[in-house]
């Protein structure tokens, strides 16, 4: 059975309010009311494989901050968010650490890497 | 001891950052930039999710990367940064007055950028009846510990407004373990943008209770409940209608306030409905040669904006500076600060011709720049007064109509900006935005 579904583009802030047709095959065959073409990804990922992009922090040890802000390199399929989380609260690293290091490559098998957002000093 | 400066820009934050870099672009080679915090880079440092810089740089950057782009550029271009400073008092002559490990120190500049950023409101501010235990917090408040201090602040929570702080909160807080038992919003629709309500509450199944309030806190040591209640179209309570949630947490979201403290010592005039300074198109306030942008002007909902901001008044200030110097007015330019292109649209005197006035007619809750001068290209920023659709924003001298514009959707939460080019406002003696009615 064909159906339409509505949803809100994240990709950017204007929020395109879309209206998404899927087909038997779950299926993405049209998208109402997206200003770009990027509406039209993002609802196929939606009706898919729904992905989000992760940021955490990563618990550093004798830096000058005892935290280090992370991302994923591209965004996940959104159930696996929690359990990359939870494995990212039981890492700790060693200052200094480096603006966009690897600290995580191919997170829970998603082919994205996690990686520091900025620098952390040595604490003096 | 007197320390001179061409140019001294007040705060390191993504507009004070961005100012300094495209100063240093138009020409400006003596720029000092004061932060008070150990770091450059403002909030952006603790607003680590993503989604900055789409507009400008057409990817999804994190805060931290975003703050980091403007860091790098000023530090190759040998910007002068003091960090760890508190700037005690700006006056109207642009005498600088800081306070710092090192002790006092005194400056006296040509132009000064004011990119101080805004506060929060607390629960002071909105009244909140109960007892004042421990266990609320601001959600600034609140992300600075969990992101930056490793401060895990409750378990179970209940959060008030539903700005985008409190909802990037919402969820960063249900990853980090935390159980968010609902986002309360006393409007009948939510302040912060659609992406966030379905990507910080709809993923995590979080409720989100629109034209609700908390009525009451209580505990005695921490925070053990708060009850929400149901408002009308007026804001006032509902009898019948409170709820008691148990909770060790309520986060406010509940809006923000540019910091001007320095702006009124120095007799600049500011606007009551943003808050800010009420500035020219050049983003000049009331005292010459000294300008504003970012969240000390009007509180902005995205990054991208803040740093333009920050370009054009880093470019009003060189221009200042450049016809001050020229001028012969020395360093301590405590004059009029006329620049050469201050001159009016017939190179009369200066003082001669009347700066145009931008009303925030129907629908508007403000509009930005306060004051134009004529004849030229001005980009307008805006926030309409209430969620609508289908609507025109219209730009009218008196009754002809100069530009309109046609919204799907208009929400509070999203600024608007328009451009109007030196063509379109040519022979405008007046200038009201409004909603266009039909």
């Amino acid at each position: 059975m064909k159906t339409n579904r509505e949803m809100v583009c994240i990709v950017c802030p204007n929020g395109c309010r879309l209206n998404v047709f899927v087909d038997e095959q779950n299926r993405v065959t049209r998208v109402e009311n997206a200003l770009c073409r990027n509406g039209k990804t993002y609802a196929e990922d939606e009706v898919q494989c729904p992905k989000r992009s992760l940021t955490s922090t990563v618990k550093v040890k004798d830096g000058t901050h005892p935290l280090v802000s992370v991302r994923s390199s591209k965004p996940i399929p959104k159930e696996k968010l929690q359990e990359a989380v939870d494995t990212l609260r039981l890492l700790e690293l060693t200052a200094p650490v480096d603006f966009h290091q690897v600290i995580v490559s191919d997170i829970m098998g998603t082919g994205a890497d996690i990686v520091t957002t900025r620098q952390i000093a040595k604490a003096r | 001891m007197l320390i001179n400066k061409d140019l001294i820009i007040v705060g390191a934050g993504p507009a004070g950052l961005a100012a300094a870099v495209e100063a240093r672009k138009r020409g400006i080679d003596d720029i000092l930039v004061l932060e008070r915090e150990p770091v450059a880079g403002g909030i952006l440092n603790q607003c680590i999710h993503d989604g900055f810089g789409l507009i400008k740089f057409n990817e999804a950057l994190t805060g931290p990367e975003y703050a980091r782009k403007y860091m790098d550029e000023a530090d190759e271009m040998g910007i002068e940064l003091i960090t760890n400073v508190m700037v005690q008092e700006l006056s109207s002559d642009k005498a600088v007055t800081t306070v710092s490990p090192d002790g006092i120190r005194s400056y006296q500049a040509k132009a000064v950028i004011l990119a101080m950023g805004c506060r929060e409101r607390t629960r002071g501010a909105i009244c909140i009846p109960g007892t004042r235990p421990a266990g609320v917090f601001t959600a600034g408040v609140a992300q600075n510990l969990v992101n930056i201090r490793n401060v895990m602040i409750g378990k179970n929570i209940i959060i008030l407004g539903s700005g985008d702080i409190g909802l990037i909160m919402a969820r960063r807080l249900t990853l980090e373990g935390a159980n968010v038992l609902a986002v309360v919003e006393k409007l009948p629709y939510s302040s912060g943008l659609q992406r966030n309500i379905t990507q910080c509450l709809d993923d995590f199944g979080i409720p989100l209770l629109l034209s609700h309030t908390v009525t009451n806190i209580e505990g005695r040591e921490r925070v053990t409940a708060v009850t929400i209640s149901r408002v009308d179209e007026k804001g006032n309570t509902i009898r019948g209608t409170s709820k008691k949630y148990d909770c060790d947490t309520l986060i406010l979201s509940v809006g923000l306030i540019p910091e001007n403290e320095l702006s009124l010592n120095a007799g600049i005039e500011i606007d009551h409905v943003t808050g800010g300074p009420r500035v020219d198109e050049k983003l000049q306030t009331s005292v010459p040669g000294i300008f504003a942008c970012g969240n000390v002007l009007q509180v902005h909902d995205l990054v991208d904006y803040v740093s333009a901001e920050g370009e054009l008044a880093a470019g009003s200030a060189a221009e200042y500076i450049g016809s001050s110097t020229a001028d012969g007015c020395g360093s301590v330019d405590v004059g009029v600060g006329v620049n050469a292109e201050d001159k009016g649209p017939n190179g009369e005197n200066p003082l001669s011709y009347e700066k145009i006035s931008v009303r925030a007619g129907r629908g508007i809750r403000y509009v930005l720049p306060q004051t134009i001068r004529p004849g030229k290209a001005v980009t307008f920023s805006m926030r309409v007064v209430k969620p609508d659709r289908e609507k025109t924003v219209c730009f009218k001298a008196g009754d002809r109509i100069i530009k309109k514009r046609k919204y799907t959707a208009l929400n509070p939460a999203e600024m608007i900006r328009m451009d109007l080019s030196q063509n379109e406002l040519k022979d405008v003696s007046e200038l009201e935005v409004c909603i266009y009615e039909d």
